[in-house]
Order: structure tokens, then sequence, then C-alpha cells
């Protein structure tokens, strides 16, 4: 099977004032599809920049990137946006959701992008929360729920258009031992019974450890690791 | 419910104060800044006071844009206030300047103004002869039966033509008009198509030099002189009386009669000497009370309408104040939270908060009422009187009046800085820490 | 439309912040409804569609002198004329003297040549058979609670009956109205008939104020206005003859330059809210670059984000200036109810409402650029990292 996402030569370079850093160096990786992999490292080590550039949030200063068979690093800013909004889930630390729209209101942001009608948003948002067992909580605000509840939502949003990548940035980095489990789980499940493809940067072990594969990187290069054992669901 | 009247009493609090601010003299405002800053200075809870207030100063360069709403927004509000009622100040006092206790003016019952009056010839010779008024050395009345009419000049300003007011003389009139002086040329000659032009009639209207032509009643008349009456008169062309009414066929009769009266005091006993003549009907009063009414309706209109502006763009400013203080407090909420911690008292903290808004009210109000005062002191300006014609006045930016729009600013600032400086004190201090 | 959800959430995101700039946007657009009514009265006081065809002609001297009968039968006989009336000032006012009216007294044709004054057939031919007959405009008489059929007594300020009285009584036989409503200021006259004040007046009868002549294309009136004219050239009663519109702008300069003095406090006014609600604005976006910076992961794009911050100033604008334009238009009506058709305050209609629009979207734009500029162009990556 070719893989959903392909990386040769990958590099990024920063530049701050006079300074260049470069943060990425020659990377090369391949993600197969309905694969979970789990990305660590110590801070600095380029591993949010990495996530950033497989999900279409900035462009390599060299190499290539191709997901689902399309080079995105030829993309400009508008067209990225575009291909976003179709192909790309999110899910980060924090601000995840906007504070004063209901639960509903969150997840339904994707499909304003797109021709349904407010019928059909909202029906699709109901299944989404109802696949992350909120659906009994889709009109609260995110005031009104816990750190996890909110990372479910977020997580909810994250697929109502149906993306083929789920991407997430430290996503249990804020919440306590339980919230974090229950989160974990159900981008578990997302990916076993649904099939979803997602890469999640974490610095936790344990976290990790939900995923099928976990790679490390230290000063922007790939350094193999091992892959984690299977978790008991 | 606690909340409510909280609010409640504060909302007491600012209405009593702006109350004793709108009542007191100005120095009393100094007194009680000497006061603050003794209090700043001297006591320990003003000195808290004073360094809280400092932080926030300090901040204030952060927070420019902010700053800047509350004092461009006073600042508004004191300057078309001041502006407005410049103009409704400098209208009255040259009709208030205008006339004086001891010269009585004639009219014909019922009218109210000169130009719907009308007396003949017989009238205006038993109105001058009565006892109450007074005689020249050789012993002829001081008194100018007058008649007004309107002619039309083109405005410097615009362009159109514009009424102006010509008054007719009667021979008493330069015994009766002794404020009166030559600026240049010379007195018109009784009999013949001369007038003289009043200071700022010259100024308002074209073809008033000394040399040029205006035509009355289809003849050219020339101008001879120009006067300054430092009152209303001002904006008229005199000529002689019996020439002028030849020119607009009136023949002898006239509009009004002014008359000097032997004493003030004799004002009612002129009008009862002239009720019992059975051969007319006419109403006297001194010339101060009717140049003050004809002020009336158009100095009150001004007012009405400057002090609706200013109340309506106050409340837009209050609320702008009320948006950058409330702001202001919210993002000082850590430092608040930490001082009190550290043992400031919730009351240096309002304090604080009010010098805040009120030095920015303070300056706003400065700022307007300079501009105020720099373009529109002694503006002319000219508008239709009671005699359909131009009357000239300039604004007049008083002290009086630049004070008031001082209090105007000092008030906002002190009800915008209230509430929030309220808020910022009754904040629970754990709250507050958990912002770190 | 489906954004609007989104806009207005946002927008109340900080109640009381987005209650309190309203509010400073409602004054503002309050003043504006009442400025701009003052205005518009002065400034289309002229602009009268049935006015286009007609002349003023007055003494050349000026207003306040009068013209000879005599002159009615030579500008009818002037080519291009098609009608002619004349009309006298009057003055007088009504129980109290602080109530002056405007009163004329004129001859039987007069209404044929203001249209726009409608009156039923029964009222005119009221108005021609009764001698002490009087015709009042429908704002006036509104202010005094006259109906038809009432007897009216008017002081006279300037011309007493011949036996000395200075009452007047007239006989209401008819209430005209004007349709149009940015005319209403002529519903406030009082005509009588120039026959009976002819009679009756001690002095000033037998002649006419000014002239108003038809003329039958608006293009006529200079050739026309300069023919009548010639007819009195040298004569003791030269004349000016000039249009309607002409005539009213020239009498309505006289009294201040309305235009200036609005359009002055509407600017100081129009400066400070833009620097307030651009201080809002500005303040609500720096808050929430994180959030925007969120909508453009999910896939919004940089224009669409530029569009959703100009939304939301439009939005804030557009709600406190609806508000304040509805306020100031109650104001107005209850202003002219109690004060009478003479205050110079047009009803805020549909005119106003255009050009207040149009502010508001140009002030929401402008207010919201450089706040949206700035969400537009925020990278994502920095914005999520706290930079």
């Amino acid at each position: 099977m070719s893989p959903l996402v392909e990386i040769r030569n990958l590099s990024k370079v920063y530049t701050r004032g006079r300074q260049k850093i470069e943060v990425l160096h020659h990377v090369d990786l391949d993600i197969a599809p309905g694969d979970f992999l789990a990305l660590m490292g110590p801070s600095g080590s380029g591993k949010t920049t990495l996530l950033n550039l497989i999900g279409g949030l900035d462009s390599p200063t060299e190499g290539t990137l191709s997901v689902g068979g399309k080079r995105i690093d030829r993309l400009g800013q508008s067209e990225l946006a575009r291909w976003r909004a179709s192909n790309v889930g999110f899910v980060f630390q924090f601000y995840n959701l906007l504070p004063m729209l209901s639960a509903t209101k969150n997840v339904e942001l994707p499909l304003l992008l797109t021709k349904l009608s407010a019928a059909q948003r909202r029906s699709h948002a109901g299944v989404a929360l109802e696949l992350v067992g909120l659906a009994d909580r889709a009109a609260h605000k995110p005031g009104e729920l816990s750190g996890g509840q909110q990372q479910r939502v977020a997580i909810a949003r994250a697929i109502v258009s149906d993306p083929t990548l789920l991407v997430c940035d430290e996503p249990t980095g804020d919440l306590d031992r339980q919230s974090a489990v229950e989160v974990l789980t159900l981008l578990q499940r997302l990916n076993r019974e649904h099939g979803k493809t997602i890469v999640m940067v974490t610095h936790d072990p344990k976290a990790a450890e939900y995923a099928s594969h976990t790679l490390h990187l230290d000063k922007g290069t790939l350094v193999e690791g091992t892959v984690a054992a299977e978790v008991a669901s | 419910m606690k909340r409510f009247g909280w609010s409640l009493v504060t909302l007491l609090v600012a209405a009593l104060a702006v109350a004793l601010l709108a009542v007191l003299p100005w120095w009393s405002a100094a007194i009680v800044a000497a006061l603050l800053v003794a209090w700043l200075l001297a006591t320990r809870a003003g000195r808290q006071a004073l360094s809280v207030t400092q932080v926030g100063i300090s901040t204030m360069p952060q927070r420019l844009g902010a700053a800047s709403v509350v004092v461009v927004g006073i600042a508004g509000v004191v300057g078309v206030l001041v502006a407005l009622l410049a103009m409704a100040q400098g209208f009255q006092a040259t009709l208030q300047e205008t006339g004086n206790d001891d010269t009585a003016i004639v009219l014909r019952s019922g009218s109210q103004t000169e130009i719907n009056s009308a007396m003949d010839h017989d009238t205006t010779v038993a109105i001058s002869n009565e006892p109450q008024v007074m005689r020249d050395p050789q012993g002829r009345p001081i008194a100018s039966p007058e008649l007004v009419v309107v002619a039309s000049l083109p405005k410097k300003s615009s362009g159109l033509d514009a009424n102006v007011e010509v008054r007719g003389l009667g021979q008493g009139a330069w015994a009766l008009r002794t404020n009166v002086r030559l600026l240049a040329g010379r007195r018109f000659t009784p009999g013949l198509r001369e007038l003289i032009v009043g200071k700022r009639a010259m100024s308002e209207f074209e073809h008033t030099e000394l040399g040029s032509k205006i035509d009355l009643g289809g003849q050219p008349w020339t101008v001879v002189g120009e006067f300054d009456s430092a009152d209303e008169h001002d904006s008229e062309l005199w000529g002689d009386g019996d020439a002028i009414a030849s020119a607009y066929r009136r023949g002898e009769g006239r509009n009004s009669v002014t008359v000097r009266l032997k004493d003030p005091h004799l004002l009612d006993a002129f009008k009862a000497a002239l009720a019992s003549d059975p051969r007319f009907k006419v109403d006297a009063t001194t010339t101060r009370d009717y140049y003050d009414r004809q002020s009336e309706l158009l100095t009150r209109t001004i007012r009405i309408l400057g002090t609706t502006v200013a109340v309506i763009m106050a409340i837009g400013a209050l609320f702008g104040a009320l948006n950058t203080m409330y702001a202001a407090v919210a993002t000082r909420t850590r430092e608040i939270a930490t001082l009190r911690a550290m043992g400031f008292r919730g009351g240096p903290v309002v304090v604080s908060v009010l010098i805040e808004t009120l030095l920015l009210a303070l300056a706003g109000g400065i700022i307007g009422a300079a501009i105020a005062w720099a373009i529109f002191d002694h503006y002319t300006a000219s508008t239709l009187g009671a005699n359909f014609s131009q009357v000239v006045f300039e604004f007049r930016v008083s002290p009086t009046l630049l004070v008031n729009g001082l209090k105007w600013a000092l008030a906002i600032g002190l009800v915008g800085g209230l509430f929030p400086a309220l808020r910022a004190a009754r904040m629970p201090v754990t709250d507050g820490l958990r912002e770190l | 439309m489906k954004y609007l959800h989104l806009v207005w959430s946002t927008l109340f995101r900080r109640k009381t912040r987005t209650i309190f700039t309203i509010v400073s946007v409602i004054a503002a657009f309050l003043l504006f409804g009442l400025l701009d009514s003052v205005r518009g009265a002065f400034a289309n006081a002229g602009h009268n569609v049935a006015g286009a065809n007609r002349l003023i002609t007055m003494s050349k001297q000026s207003l306040v002198v009068s013209l000879p009968t005599s002159l009615l039968m030579r500008i009818q006989a002037v080519p291009g004329v098609k009608a002619v009336t004349y009309a006298n000032w009057f003055g007088g006012y009504y129980q109290d003297p602080k109530n002056q009216l405007v009163t004329e007294t004129v001859p039987n044709n007069y209404f044929d040549l203001f249209p726009e004054f409608r009156l039923s057939a029964a009222e005119l031919r009221a108005f021609h058979s009764t001698r002490t007959g009087a015709i009042a405009g429908a704002s006036l008489a509104e202010r005094f609670h006259w109906k038809v059929g009432d007897k009216i007594p008017i002081q006279a300020t300037i011309f007493p009956q011949k036996g000395g009285s200075n009452t007047w009584t007239l006989d209401l036989v008819g209430i005209y109205h004007v349709a149009d409503p940015n005319l209403k200021g002529e519903e406030g006259v009082l005509f009588f008939n120039w026959d009976y004040f002819d009679q009756a007046a001690q002095f000033g009868g037998g002649t006419a104020g000014w002239y108003i002549d038809r003329v039958a294309q608006p293009k006529d009136a200079d050739r026309v206005a300069h023919a009548i004219d010639a007819l009195s050239a040298n004569s003791d009663h030269e004349t000016k003859t000039q249009s309607e519109d002409a005539f009213t702008a020239a009498f309505v300069s006289q009294f201040a330059d309305i235009g200036l003095i609005v359009g002055s406090i509407m600017g100081a006014v129009f400066f400070t809210l833009i620097l307030l609600t651009g201080n809002t604005m500005a303040q609500a976006v720096r808050e929430r670059i994180p959030e925007l910076a969120i909508l453009k992961t999910i896939g919004f794009s940089n224009r669409s984000v530029l569009s959703l911050v100009l939304a939301e100033s439009v939005l804030l604008l557009a709600i406190g200036g609806a508000v304040g334009l509805a306020i100031s238009g109650i104001a107005v009506s209850a202003i002219r109810a109690k004060l009478g058709p003479q205050i110079p305050m047009l009803p805020v209609g549909g005119a106003a409402w255009l050009r207040a629009v149009a502010l508001m979207i140009a002030i929401g734009l402008v207010v919201g650029a450089l706040p949206a500029r700035r969400g537009m162009q925020l990278r994502i990556v920095d914005a999520l990292s706290g930079r």
C-alpha cells in the first residue's frame, strides 16, 4: 500500500533577525494510511515543526512533502487553507474551542466552509459529538465543560468533515490523568475502528503507548525508535 | 441583589459629586486639589494611593490608544459645548450692550420690533415733548424719531444678497447716542443722500467703503463716514431721517421714537403720560429691556441646542471612558491583587483609579477648551435679527465658559472613573492572584 | 449569512465592553439624526418640485418694500408667463405674543400657483365666498387645535384695523396639506383674503408684497425674469425677479451657515467615534489572535478572516447606528409635534437612513481595517505558540 504521507529530504529553516536556525535537517519519513504515529523528542527537537508541516500549517524550506498523493509543499497559502479544510483535522494543547460558541457550534465550524445547509451542518455535528460521547453536552459552552470534555469536542470538530489525517499537538498536555486517558482512548478508537490516520506529538511516554508507532526526533533529525507494544483497550 | 444595591449607591454618590461640581465656584476645586495633594504626600493611605497612581501613569504609554479615547472624547464634548455657548454669549452680549436704563424707546402698541411699528408726525412730536424727556441746553428735547428700513447688499462671505438695516435719525440723535464715535470720514449732512456705516456692517457687507455708492429707494447714496457704537447698531447704516423717508416715500411717518429720560426712575411716569394721551396707543420700554428681549429667542435656542448636543456627546464620551477604565483596571488585575495581598487597602486603589481618570479628563477638557478658544474667540458671524436684517456679532469665549467646560470634563471623568475604581477595590484578592 | 451567528457571538464575547461601545455609537447617530434633520430643513427649503416653475418678483430694495398691484396685468402679459399671483405679509400672533404666525393675505388665484397645497374644491370656494375666510396649513391647525368652522382671532403686530383695534377675527374655512415629507415646513402658513385686508386695514392696503409668477418650463426662468424686471426698470418700484429656489436659498443663508455648523459638529463627533470604536476593535482582535489562528487551521482563508473581522466592526456600527437613528426619528417627531411646524426640522426619512447606513458601513470598514489586516496576516504557527 502506498504511504499516505511521503516526506523526502525535508528541511525547515527559520530566520530570526540575521540568524538562521535550521530546525529540521533533511528528514525522510513515510506514514502509512491507518497508522497512529507518536512523535517524541526533547524541546527544540523540531517535532512540532514537523507536525505543522505535515498538517499544512507551514511550508518547508527544502524537500518534498506529499499527502494523499498531493505535493502540498508546492501549495500557496490560500491553496493550503482549502486543502486543510477537507484533508486535515487539528487538535491542540490550548485554545482549541471558541469560548462564546456552544459545543455544537464549535463542531460545526469546519462545515461553514462547505455548501451544506444549516440543518445538514447540525446533523453532521450531532453525529461527531455522538462519536466522542458528548451528545448530551451539545448545548454547553466550553466554560461549562471540563478540560477532557473540551478536548473531546475539539476532536469531534477535527473529524466532522471526515478528513483523512488527524494532527494532534500535545493533546493531553494540559489534562489530568483521567481526562488524558479518555482522550487517548478516543483517539485510539478513531484509529482502529474508523481507520483515521493520526500523527501525535507528545512528551509523555504513557501517551505514546496508545500509538502504534513512535518516532523520536532530536535536533531536527529522526532517531530510530521502538515500535510501541499494543496496549490492551 | 447586593450587587444591585452597590450599583445604586455608587450612582447616588456619583450624582451627588456631579451636583457639587456644578454648583461650587472654581477656586473651591483648587482647594480640593491642594487638599488631595497634601493627603497623597502626608498620610500612609495617601502614599499608597500615590504609588498605585504612579504605576498606573507609568503604564499609560502602553495603553495610549485607550487613554486617547478618554482625552479626545472629552475634548470633543468641551470643544463643541464651549463653541456653541460662545455663539449664544456673543449674540446676547452684542444686544445687551445695546441700550441702557436712561433711554427709552417708544413703539406703536402691539408691535414687538421697530420695523413692525408705525407712527405719524404728530405722535412723534407729542412723545418728544412729554415732561419726562430731558432737554438740551437750547431747550430742545433729547429725542430722535427714527425710521428703520431694509436695504439689500451682498455679504462678503457668501456673495449673496442679505438684508442690512438702514436707520434714519432724527435731529436729537447725536445728543441721545453719546457713545458713538466716528472712526473715519464725517457725519452725514442733514437733507443730503449721505450715509455713515457701522464698523461691523463695513466688515460684513460689500460696497460699504468710504466713497462708495449704495442704492436706496432707487437713488445712489454716498458713504461718507464710519462709526463705532460698540453695540448692535454697528451692523447698521445711518442717514438723515427726512432724507431717507423721502427716498422710501414715507413722508413724515416714523417707526419709533427714542428719548433720553431726565431720570431712569421716571420711566413709569413717562408710560403713564403716554397712556393718558387719547390720540395714540404706544408702548415704551427702556432701550436696555427692548434689546434684551430681542436676543432672548435666539440665545435661548442656541443654548438649548448647545446643551443638548453636549449632553448627547457626553453620554458617548462617558461610555468610552467607562470602557477604557474598566479595561485599565482589568489589565492591572494582577498588580492590584498583589498590592492588596501585600496589605494595600481598597481605598487607595479607588482613589488612584479616580485620579488617573480625572487627569485624563482634565487633559481632554483643557485641550477642548483651548481649541474652542483658539478658533472661536472673536469669531465673527451674523444672523437675521429682529428688524429682518443682519446683526453682526462676535463669539465670546469667556473665562466662565471655559471653567464650565472644564467642569463638564471633570464630571464625565468622575462618573467614568468611579464605577471602575470601585470594581477594582472590591475585586476578591484570590481571583486576582489566580490570574498569575 | 451563515457566518452571522459566528460574527454576532464574537462581537458579544465581552458583553459589557461591546454594549458600552454600542452606547457610544448610539449617541453619535442620535446626534446625526437630529442635526441632519435641521440641516435638511434648511437645505431643502427651496427645493420644491412644484416650485421649479415659479419665480418670485420682489422690490429690488428689499422684501419689506411693497409693489403696486398694477404690475399684475403687466407681468401676465410678458411672453412665457403662464400665471401670476401675489401675496402680502401680515404677521401677527395667536393668543400669546410668543405664538408668532406666518400670515399672508392673498388674492383668489393664489392657490392655483401652489398645487402642492392640497385643498378640496369646496374649501377653495368657501375661501372665495367668505370675506373673512381663512385657510391654514395642517401642521399649524394641529398645533393650535383649529378645526374648519372655528373663529380665530389674530392679534396684528403691524396692521391695526381701521377702528384702531389690533384684533382680526377670521373664519377658518379650509385646511391644506402638503404631501412631500421634506416640505412639511410649508404647512405652517395662515392665509386670508387680500380684499378683506385691503378694505379693513388702517394702512398697508392697495399694494402687493411680492409676486409669484409661473413659467411654462424651468429653462424659461432666466429670460422671463429679465423681462419682468425690465417692466419696472428706472421706475420708482424697481423689481428683482429670481427663481423660487434662488430666492429661498438667499433667504435661508441669512440665518446662518447651517451646513457648516452641523458639518463641524458631526465631524468632531465621528472623529471621536472612529477613535473609540477603533480602540475597541483593536483590543478585541488582539485578544482573539489564537482563536483566529484556530480558524485558519480549520481552513478559513486569509480573506475569510479579514472579512470576519470587518463584518464584526460593521455589525457593531450597524447595531448602534440603527438604534441611534431610530431614537432620533422618535425624538424629532416628538419635537415637531410639540413645537409646531415652524421648527426647522425634517422628519427622519428614507434619505437620512440611506446617508446613515452609508456612514455606518464606511466607519465600520475604516475602524476594522487595521485589526482585520492584523488578523489576516497572522502566522498560524506564531500565533498558536503565543508569539
